[in-house]
């Protein structure tokens, strides 16, 4: 069941009504184009060698047999890749340090995960590409390899990058670390907090990376021409972000790249980087011709970003009233192969629904030797939250209170603060707390070896920069090009805030993803932020053109354009003796009386505020194989204001069922040389359809004050919560705390059996 | 390596190609013919992407040998609607919103057509299972169920 509760004007003539998708026909017959479906005329075929070490050397590399291989046109090493150095402190909350980039994509000195890039070629064929990379001599000395974070945290564990010392602590360390940094946030006086506390309860949990197991692998075709333009296809999150890495990456000018973004299957952070694109740049330089580059699955997973595994300790207190009154945490994030996991985000995930008087929370970014991560839907959050989430279920337990009424006593307010110190505009939280309570899920019925959980996820969203134009056509239609990848369905989103501003029928709206070389720039299609940011754009865009419009009718009725007013689509005005003018009469006159008319909007856009999901999940344990099986699933979530509903329900169960996989299956397995051995789906297993049930979703509609119809990020608070609630709902169906991710069949089965 | 020369029907049209013993339909399909609608998820029969039906079967056209098909009669997503007329399944996915992406639906769409032709009145258990072998990572299945279960209420009323 799927309901929407808002509190807010709703005599909207587009905003919050179920539509058809503008790209929907192309999508269901096949004719919509992704990374991989492009061909361009005497294209090549790349392919990328890989390590088959967790760790080592690279004594040489000899591609002279590879070259000689007819039908091979160009081989590329890091020699083609140019160095960069470390970046310097003071470190952002997002790094990207073109010297770890350039290593990324080719192994320089050493390889530091298996499946890492050491060279490339380009064929005429794929076959002939893949027969090449067979003939690369690497000559690899082995090294020790780690790749538990809190094992490589200590002191002798083996080093994976020798300048690293960690960054943060005092005093400055004198030996290399794989801990790149320790960040940390605090409030009050925790020690004191503790001492008034009736109860604590302290826990650790563990859990494995799982990747964003987006359907699409990595695709793209660069093109490079002998004047030293180049153009990419490429399947991306953000291809302003593509053009400026490259650019910086190969040293070339910006304005000489130019990007064009795919249709997208699915991305959910995974697709925010630069991996074969400057190596494919290379080998078209190189040769003259376009080269394609399209990764494999096991590419995917031995390639590319997962999320961190993690190892944290938490530790929190209350008096008997439930007041919680000291929290404090930490957390290892795997960085993978180079520094960079969120830890920001981990620090302010633990705790920031709840205002906490005292209160502590530190996250190690911590090198091992893995696929560097990438962000995956609200990076740094869910597991950070589930371990705060499962231990106030646990205090809520042992006070005999209610888990929500325990939230709601201790919720964080409008004008609170998050750990990290943003602080809170209008937030949601009380809503979607009482909705909960409300919901008959909450107080349904169990059977036997059923267990109820609940979790609640706070997810700071991002605005920033995003870039519109909108053109005015003469038929009165009107084109609206945005800079943002759509990867769940955000062009209709674009086409309803358009077509409410105007007030014309939704057909008449054209959105459409335009490439970096026509237009300002425009952020990455992340951080839940497309809807709101350059939703913004798109509004300003449109009221660009509506002022135009009025202008434009002022003149042709020789009057003040302060008497002509834009109402349901059509210029009017109160003196007497005028009619009307509609949108389509005004766009045939303009280019006659003074030219086209256009909008165009670039802002970065602020105030983007938090949002919180809050779910509720009932499931069934078998005591006698372990298996958990999902009986009901709710989602409740404050969206600020649904453009489209069905496609932020579409979100809030997504995210839902990626975090019943975080929970109970997905991981990776290496063997002990440090090779992931899950290569594929089988292995890696991922939800399907015969896993979940119905996912219901509530959306509460508490309106953003800082956007024009209300709007918060939806995409990214729906995962934050989602392991919690599964790994709680285990617990009480088992009556036993469970620490670590998945909860697979045999290790539930473990714990059942210790404690038969 | 020499090449095999095949005949087949492709959503009713005859085609013809040439291809290596251990060349997929999959390829076949997208790089020699350049039908890019039947994607390419995992190569590996693992993820339903590259679901079409041959002669009347569902199959993941990443496990089919080209060499295999001479004489068979092939339906890939290219051939679902008639003319402009989209396929109820087609309608009802863009009703419910039951793609977000997009990229899996191809196959979905392939893999619910052949349930429907065998079971014209599946319970949502029943859907579920005959779809367990495509993967959505967007959509949580929730509004792909549903889209499923209306375009099967709607293709039986039609045919009554
Ligand atoms: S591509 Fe054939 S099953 Fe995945
Ligand atoms: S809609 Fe993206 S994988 Fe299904």
């Amino acid at each position: 069941m799927n309901e929407v509760k808002t509190t807010a004007k709703t005599n909207f003539k587009w905003v919050g009504k179920r539509t058809r998708r503008p790209d929907g026909p192309d999508k269901v017959t096949g004719r919509a184009r992704y990374g991989d479906d492009m061909v361009m005329s005497g294209m090549l075929y790349g392919k990328t060698l890989r390590s088959p070490h967790a760790h080592a050397k690279i004594l040489s590399i000899d591609t002279s047999k590879a070259e000689a291989l007819k039908g091979v046109k160009a081989v590329v090493t890091h020699k083609d890749i140019p160095d960069h150095p470390l970046l310097e402190p003071p470190y952002g909350p997002m790094i990207a340090d073109l010297h770890d980039i350039s290593r990324n994509v080719m192994a320089r000195e050493k390889v530091l995960y298996d499946g890492h890039a050491v060279a490339a070629v380009a064929a005429t064929s794929e076959r002939i590409a893949k027969a090449a990379i067979k003939l690369i001599e690497v000559e690899y000395e082995i090294l020790p390899h780690v790749l538990d974070p809190l094992a490589a945290a200590q002191p002798g564990a083996p080093i994976l990058h020798e300048h690293q010392f960690t960054h943060g602590v005092d005093p400055k360390p004198e030996a290399p670390s794989n801990v790149f940094r320790v960040v940390s946030a605090e409030r009050g006086d925790l020690e004191k907090g503790f001492a008034d506390a009736d109860i604590i309860v302290e826990r650790e949990f563990r859990s494995e990376p799982v990747h964003q197991g987006y359907i699409e692998p990595q695709a793209l075709i660069a093109t490079a021409s002998e004047d030293g333009a180049v153009e990419i296809w490429t399947t991306t999150q953000g291809h302003f972000v593509i053009r400026g890495l490259c650019a910086r990456l190969m040293n070339m000018d910006m304005s000489s790249i130019r990007v064009t973004a795919s249709e997208i299957g699915g991305g959910f952070g995974g697709k925010n980087n630069v991996y074969a694109e400057p190596v494919a740049i290379r080998l078209s330089q190189k040769t003259s011709r376009p080269v394609r580059m399209v990764m494999t699955r096991s590419e995917v997973f031995r390639g590319t970003g997962p999320a961190s595994g993690t190892y944290s300790r938490i530790r929190m207190g209350a008096m008997r009233d439930g007041t919680i009154v000291a929290a404090e945490a930490e957390i290892y994030n795997q960085a993978g192969a180079f520094k960079g996991s969120p830890v920001g985000r981990s620090v302010d995930s633990f705790f920031s629904s709840y205002s906490i008087a005292n209160a502590k929370a530190t996250a190690y970014d911590v090198c091992v030797n893995r696929p560097k991560v990438a962000a995956y839907r609200a990076p740094g959050a869910p597991m950070a939250t589930m371990a705060a989430e499962l231990t106030i279920n646990e205090l809520a337990e042992k006070l005999d209170i209610d888990p929500v009424d325990l939230r709601m006593k201790n919720a964080v307010q409008d004008g609170g603060q998050s750990l990290n110190g943003a602080k809170y505009g209008r937030i949601g939280l009380t809503e979607v707390l009482e909705t909960v309570k409300n919901h008959p899920h909450y107080s349904a019925p169990l059977a036997p070896n059923q267990g109820r959980g609940f979790a609640l996820g706070y997810w700071m969203h991002g605005g920033g920069l995003s870039s519109v134009v909108a053109n005015l056509l003469d038929d009165g239609t009107v084109a609206i090009a945005t800079g943002n990848p759509d990867i769940g369905g955000s062009r209709s989103s674009m086409r309803v805030m358009a077509a409410e501003e105007l007030g014309v029928d939704l057909e008449l709206i054209k959105p459409i993803v335009a490439d970096t070389g026509s237009m300002g720039y425009s952020h990455l299609t992340a951080g839940s932020r497309t809807t709101f940011a350059t939703g913004m754009a798109v509004i300003n865009s449109v009221r660009e053109i509506i002022e135009k419009l009025r202008a434009l009718a002022a003149k042709k009725w020789e009057i003040p354009v302060d008497d002509v007013a834009w109402e349901a689509g059509q210029a009017v005005t109160q003196r007497d003796g005028f009619e009307a003018l509609t949108l389509k009469q005004l766009a045939g006159m303009a280019t006659k009386m003074g030219g086209a008319i256009a909008g165009h909007s670039e802002i970065n856009a602020g105030g983007a505020g938090a949002a919180f999901s809050a779910q509720i999940v009932d499931v069934e344990v078998d005591p006698e194989t372990g298996f958990v099986s999902l009986k009901r699933y709710t989602v409740i979530q404050d969206a600020g204001r649904a453009i489209s509903p069905d496609y932020v329900e579409g979100q809030m169960q997504g995210g839902a069922v990626q975090g019943i996989g975080w929970a109970l299956n997905e991981e990776y397995i290496y063997d002990d040389k440090g090779c992931l051995q899950n290569l594929g789906f089988l292995d890696y297993r991922m939800p399907v359809a015969s896993d979940v049930p119905m996912i219901d979703t509530v959306i509460v509609e508490v309106p953003n004050p800082n956007h024009p119809y209300g709007v918060r990020g939806v995409g990214e608070p729906p995962l934050v919560p989602a392991p919690g609630a599964v790994a709680n709902a285990v617990e009480n169906a088992i009556g036993k705390k469970m620490g670590s991710l998945p909860l697979s069949p045999p290790k539930i089965l473990g714990t059942l059996e210790l404690c038969r | 390596m020499s090449k095999y020369h095949v005949t087949t029907t492709i959503n009713g049209d005859e085609v013809d190609f040439t291809c290596y013993a251990d060349q997929t339909l999959l390829e076949v399909l997208r790089e020699d013919l350049n039908m890019t609608g039947t994607k390419n998820g995992c190569g590996s029969g693992d993820c339903g992407a590259c679901t079409v039906i041959v002669n009347g079967r569902p199959v993941n056209a990443c496990l089919v040998l080209g060499a295999e098909l001479d004489g068979a009669n092939i339906e890939t997503i290219e051939g679902m609607s008639t003319g402009t007329e989209l396929h109820p399944l087609q309608q009802k996915f863009l009703d419910h919103a039951a793609l977000q992406c997009g990229i899996c639906t191809p196959g979905f769409l392939n893999m619910a057509k052949a349930l429907l032709e065998k079971n014209p009145e599946p319970t949502e258990t029943e859907v579920r299972y005959a779809l367990a072998g495509n993967l959505c990572r967007c959509t949580g299945y929730d509004k792909i169920v549903r889209a499923v279960l209306d375009a099967a209420a709607e293709m039986r009323e039609s045919t009554s």
